[in-house]
């Protein structure tokens, strides 16, 4: 987790602003985030958190502010998706994967149908990951066969697959079953070791806490604070970050 | 012949194809009066726990649901007697009576699955919590169930109806002078193919706005109901 | 054996029950014809139905525009309007524009026959119903899946195509299944055109060997059964293509 501290951020957030109707999710949010970063995004539901990670990638277009990563403009309307998403990897809550296609399909489509690589090629790089996420032998079997955990494992490794630059966490542990939570949070450790620069948004403080070099704190659309996690966890100074740490730690 | 000419002939003729099409609308008012009455039986003989009911409204229900309108039809037109003794009046029994009911036989089946349908579609928990709180079986459905899917029958039903009206032009193959008897005989009498295209398209124009609102609205309640 | 079965219903016909189509050899080649148009009609329609609901369901999905508008009148004007006005809309009104051709005896003899024309209009009348059918499927897959693959870089039509159709489907079958059966049913309108399909058949040879009953009855036992083989082909269908923990109830 070396991070070099004077290169210009990756990706780089400057007052974005996104409205559903007439609530306001979004209110103003900056983030500058460094290659080979892991950040964590706190704070309570319903404070904006995913919907940060979500116009990162662009599924939700912003109302105003600029986001920039590497160097794309992301709210620009002639945004290439594909070059972006090839950049961004995202993994869902509810995993998501193609409950039609095999482990290794859900792996491997992405980067044959849209980036038209080598199938060969790619189907060897997704059998590595899959043995990375120590999912080896799942490789033929419907992600309707596999458990919470796995099918979690199974959609880290195809976001890995697509060899994003960043990739996008959101939630990944708030619907599985207790018992799963540690093996879908250590794989996640693996990803942030291997340098890949992650932004997390997660209600696990304790990995929160080992796992990121800087944790963002936001409340009601704006980020309220933000600091490395040992400095985060033990000297919050805004009351609403102390309220918030004394409920969930 | 010009333009003018042509609309003022085919205009001549909508008294005549509207009369008819009154005659769609009486039979399928009837069709769905009794096919709903019979349904209702049907639907809960149905969903009877005794066999006995059960099993015959069952095979009733497939059996008049899967064979083709038309040939429940020709057997109502060709196996009905033309006139019933009534208590000693003789009712005359005109082909479109005849045809309306053989319209009823499915209108009935395809009403017992959607009684049958709704009825289902209530969970399961609310029979056990009737039964716990000492209801009969039928103190249940009469006073716990129906009162709760009555309101999700009433868009099925106008579909049902919406279907009703739209089959009944084939009784114009068994000879009844509906709308679509009444536009063959139309254009057959004027002779001019020019005004086939007209003709055939007022007589759907004239389906369309009596069935489109019915269905429209049949969405809607349902969405409503859906939201609800 | 043939003469046994010939005998047999030759016997059942001098007690009451005349089955003409087990013992005359002229009304069997009727029966039989009858029975191959009917069944070509179902086949030849559900075919072109089912392109055509899958067509415009994805208009509808993918386009807001022009192309939706066409999609969503047509759907309008053929499910509140009748099949047989249908039918005979495009086979006497636009049969009678169509261009004539001459048959090998030189007489008139139009290029495109009521069979042609029953295929068009029941395709037509069963494609609107199958286009609302696999509409509601599409609408049925959880847009959860959608995100997924725009998230992998997929385009809105990619997504539809790779994703959200394949899922889509399986959520259509039982309906689907419902309005192949109303097709299979709506096969004896064409009887109205002339087409020499089940019921215009059996009418024939009950008018010449004066056995309404009998044929009615043989008429309705095959319509059931042909009904009963379109829930039973589509079930199959459903049940080697379901998926392990998707369905009905987890659109999740």
């Amino acid at each position: 987790m070396t991070i070099t501290l004077n290169a210009a951020p990756l990706i780089c957030l400057r007052g974005v602003r996104k409205s559903f109707g007439t609530f306001e999710v979004l209110r103003g949010i900056d983030m500058d985030i460094r290659k080979g970063e892991v950040v964590a995004i706190v704070g309570p539901s319903g404070s904006g958190k995913s919907t940060i990670l979500r116009t990162i990638n662009g599924l939700t277009p912003i109302n105003e502010g600029t986001i920039q990563v590497g160097d794309i403009e992301v709210s620009d309307p002639k945004l290439d998706q594909v070059k972006l998403r090839h950049r961004v990897g995202m993994v869902f809550q509810q995993y998501n994967l193609f409950p039609h296609k095999t482990v290794l399909e859900n792996v491997a489509m992405a980067p044959i149908q849209v980036l038209r690589q080598p199938r060969r090629l790619v189907e060897e790089r997704a059998r590595k990951l899959l043995a990375d996420m120590r999912l080896p032998d799942k490789a033929s079997s419907y992600p309707g066969e596999l458990s919470g955990g796995q099918q979690q494992r199974v959609a880290i490794a195809r976001a890995l697959c697509m060899e994003p630059e960043v990739i996008l966490f959101d939630e990944v542990t708030a619907a599985l079953d207790p018992e799963m939570v540690k093996e879908v949070l250590s794989a996640v450790r693996k990803v942030a070791e291997d340098g890949m620069t992650c932004i997390l948004v997660t209600h696990e403080m304790g990995f929160a806490r080992e796992a990121a070099d800087h944790v963002y704190f936001t409340d009601k659309g704006v980020i309220v604070e933000h600091a490395p996690p040992a400095d985060f966890f033990t000297k919050a100074s805004d009351p609403r970050t102390k309220e918030f740490l004394s409920k969930v730690l | 012949m010009n333009q003018s000419n042509l609309l003022a002939q085919i205009l001549e003729w909508m008294p005549f194809v509207l009369q008819g099409f009154v005659l769609n609308i009486l039979m399928s008012v009837l069709a769905i009066a009794i096919g709903t009455t019979v349904g209702t039986f049907l639907g809960f003989g149905q969903i009877s726990p005794n066999i006995l009911i059960g099993a015959p409204a069952k095979l009733a229900t497939q059996l008049f649901r899967n064979a083709p309108w038309l040939v429940l039809l020709f057997y109502c037109i060709f196996l009905m007697p033309y006139q019933v003794n009534i208590g000693g009046v003789m009712i005359q029994l005109p082909s479109w009576l005849r045809a309306t009911i053989g319209f009823s036989f499915p209108v009935a089946a395809n009403f017992s699955e959607i009684v049958r349908g709704s009825v289902n579609s209530v969970p399961r928990g609310q029979w056990e919590a009737a039964e716990a709180l000492g209801y009969s079986r039928r103190a249940t459905l009469f006073r716990i169930i129906l009162p709760q899917c009555v309101t999700r029958m009433v868009p099925p039903w106008m579909n049902l109806y919406a279907l009703l009206l739209t089959a009944t032009p084939l009784s114009m193959i068994v000879g009844v002078e509906e709308a679509l008897g009444r536009t063959q005989a139309a254009v057959q009498a004027q002779s001019d193919s020019r005004v086939l295209i007209p003709m055939y398209l007022a007589l759907l124009a004239m389906f369309f706005l009596y069935t489109w609102p019915i269905n429209r609205l049949s969405l809607m309640l349902e969405r409503r109901f859906r939201t609800k | 054996m043939i003469t046994n079965i010939q005998t047999f219903f030759q016997d059942l016909a001098s007690s009451g029950i005349n089955l003409t189509i087990f013992y005359d050899a002229f009304d069997f080649d009727r029966f039989i014809t009858g029975l191959g148009n009917t069944l070509l009609l179902i086949l030849v329609s559900a075919f072109l139905s089912i392109v055509i609901g899958a067509g415009c369901a994805a208009i509808l999905t993918l386009s807001n525009g022009f192309a939706a508008a066409i999609v969503r009148g047509y759907i309008a004007l053929f499910r509140n309007t009748p099949l047989i006005v249908q039918m005979y809309f495009f086979y006497f009104a636009i049969g009678s524009i169509m261009p004539v051709g001459r048959n090998e005896l030189g007489l008139p003899q139009p290029l495109i026959s009521s069979f042609s024309w029953a295929v068009l209009s029941l395709s037509l009348y069963s494609g609107a119903f199958n286009t609302e059918t696999f509409r509601a499927g599409i609408g049925a897959v959880h847009n959860s899946y959608e995100e997924a693959a725009l998230a992998l870089g997929y385009g809105k039509r990619q997504a539809f195509f790779s994703v959200t159709a394949p899922l889509a489907l399986r959520f259509s079958f039982a309906s689907l299944a419902n309005n192949l059966v109303d097709l299979t049913k709506a096969t004896t309108v064409a009887y109205a055109v002339g087409v020499a399909e089940l019921l215009y058949v059996s009418n024939q040879i009950w008018s010449d060997s004066l056995n309404t009953i009998e044929m009615m009855n043989v008429m309705l036992v095959i319509y059931l059964v042909l009904t009963g083989a379109v829930v039973f082909i589509i079930n199959r269908v459903e049940a080697a293509m379901r998926l392990p923990g998707f369905g009905l109830g987890d659109g999740q």
